[in-house]
């Protein structure tokens, strides 16, 4: 199938909108649209970041997702406890995948799930005295600890408990850092809002412990890798072409990072950020109150890795410089290798993508360098700032769909017969039973990292064992298949 | 009455974001932008104008202030 006009595409969208009442046409509408490069403000095409639809099935998360499960969780040596009912911290716990170095329950806390189980009681006479009663029980369970953070589940923000109080309390009583979140999962529309909530709470009570210490010994060449949660080990494959580079990580954020290095941030001298949108508002703080630029990179495939290499490389001298064509030059043999085997695999075949914030917009470079089209994108809970950046990538007349409903997805999909969809667990097995390759491009599929050159490698192979693998020519039942071949036989 | 963060861009312009509003615009034009004063009507690249009155000496970006909305 050749790639859609305009017109094809704004008559896509208008025919998947039919199934809509009045009202819920109206508002959807808004959501959809046909991306047109010449356009600079996506607010003229696309609205995003608004309540979803009662009735359609969404797949956004809550405030308290955001928080604790994307910018608090991976950080390793704090215990965060999920305070409320047991379930929110229990059926989202490992979920994400963060990798991290340590011992699990001695040093390191990822993979655990700490709760305060809330009954009819606490939420009858209050849950403080529990919290703080949970609070001493961690600290005597694990006391390597090096700080707290309260994620506030919904009941919380509902019965008007003091955790602050308690934190502060707490905080100096053991003298460790107590952060109380607010992140309870009612607040705003998406998950978005939990990370802008976590940044503040980073802001207020994180950020500044450090200032006015200047022990830490700097360098020039000191930055921070800054929303990578290493996914499957992504940070460490970026991190480690940023070392090369003669850069020195200081703090990674928040994917394998500990709470001293996010209070060392305030110390470097450039933060690179990955995933914009769930952390550039402590970048911007940090902008503005310690003078520390910050930039946005693209870790997804050679093409992109070598822009941002050269990129990050001019905010320093020339020996970072030149260190980074070195870089590049290093990897072009192994990458090119790749590009090689897979790209006549793969050239051609389109992909459409729904993930959540960043990703929607920093993968189209990678599957460009394997020949591969993105046909449509769009994003759970981005807003206009990430749809702007977003335009420019995608080519002319694709679709863009914001916070895309079960049954508009399913349609386009129906429609566009892409050869790949990238998109999360929700999504995966509606679509391999319709028999379209899948890849979830949230957990890379329990496979990755797909940040830097090495992450490319594995990108390109599972793009291909998915795309190329034998089971789709199996989809339809053998005495189906046979009934088909023998009508032929017949015709012929 | 929104915050609005200020902060140069890589061309050396200024970005005007409102964070409540997910707005990232640039300035087209200040009303008073010379070494003493920096405020006034402000123009940003979608028309709109917010009001803020001059400061002085001129703020250091990034910043964050409080702008008026231009037609109030």
């Amino acid at each position: 199938m050749t790639a859609m006009t305009r017109d094809e595409t704004q008559a896509l969208i208008l025919e998947v909108l039919e199934a809509y009442p009045d009202k819920a046409r109206k508002d959807r509408a808004k959501h959809l649209a046909v991306n047109d490069q010449s356009i600079e403000q996506s607010k003229k095409c696309i609205t995003s970041n608004r309540k979803s639809l009662p009735g359609v099935m969404t797949v956004r998360g809550c405030a308290y997702a955001g928080s604790k499960g994307v910018v608090w969780g991976p950080i390793k040596d704090m215990v965060h406890i999920s305070h409320g009912p047991v379930g929110c911290g229990q059926y989202s716990r490992a979920g994400r995948r963060n990798y991290y170095v340590g011992h699990t329950g001695i040093n390191t806390f990822g993979t655990m799930n700490f709760t305060s189980d809330f009954q009819e009681k606490d939420i009858v006479f209050g849950g403080d005295k529990k919290l703080a009663k949970l609070i001493d029980e961690i600290e005597q369970l694990f006391p390597l600890s090096k700080g707290l953070s309260v994620q506030s589940e919904c009941p919380i923000g509902l019965i008007g408990d003091d955790i602050e109080a308690v934190s502060k309390k707490k905080g100096k009583e053991l003298n460790k850092p107590i952060v109380p979140v607010r992140c309870e999962g009612f607040r705003g529309v998406s998950q978005s809002l939990g990370h802008h909530i976590a940044n503040d709470a980073i802001r207020d009570w994180v950020i500044g412990n450090r200032d006015g210490d200047d022990s830490f010994p700097t360098t020039p060449y000191d930055v921070a890798v800054i929303g990578d949660y290493n996914i499957g080990g992504d940070a460490w494959a970026s991190r480690i072409l940023l070392e090369e580079m003669g850069l020195r990580v200081v703090a990674q954020w928040s994917g394998d990072g500990t709470l001293s290095e996010m209070e060392l941030t305030p110390k470097v001298k450039l933060n690179l950020i990955h995933c914009y949108r769930s952390m550039n508002y402590i970048s911007r703080h940090m902008e503005e109150k310690y003078g520390i630029p910050w930039m946005e990179y693209n870790f997804f495939g050679p093409t992109k890795i070598a822009e941002s290499l050269r990129k990050i490389a001019a905010f320093f001298d020339e020996t970072i410089q030149a260190n980074a064509e070195k870089v590049i030059a290093k990897y072009e043999a192994e990458y090119s290798a790749i590009i090689a085997k897979y790209r006549p695999r793969l050239e051609g075949k389109r992909v459409m993508l729904y993930v959540g914030g960043l990703r929607p917009r920093h993968v189209i470079g990678a599957y460009e360098d394997l020949g591969m089209e993105v046909v449509g994108t769009g994003y759970e809970f981005a807003h206009n700032d990430d749809y702007d950046r977003t335009m420019k990538e995608m080519g002319n007349a694709t679709l863009l769909y914001d916070d895309v409903t079960g049954y508009e997805f399913e349609e386009f999909v129906k429609k566009i017969k892409p050869d790949l969809i990238g998109s999360g667990i929700k999504e995966k097995y509606i679509f391999q039973k319709m028999g379209v390759p899948f890849r979830q491009m949230h957990s890379w599929d329990y496979s990755g990292p797909y940040h830097g050159y090495d992450g490319f490698a594995i990108f390109a192979r599972d793009m291909d064992m998915t795309i190329n693998n034998p089971c789709w020519k199996s989809m339809q039942a053998p005495w189906l298949k046979a009934a088909d071949s023998e009508s032929q036989t017949l015709a012929a | 009455m929104p915050n609005v963060m200020l902060r140069k861009n890589d061309n050396g312009d200024v970005l005007f974001y409102v964070a409540k509003k997910d707005m990232e615009e640039t300035i087209a034009s200040v009303e008073m932008n010379t070494a003493e004063t920096w405020g006034g009507m402000v123009t940003l690249t979608d028309g709109s104008t917010w009001y803020i009155d001059p400061i002085s000496p001129p703020p250091v970006f990034p910043t964050t202030l409080r702008f008026k909305r231009g037609d109030e």
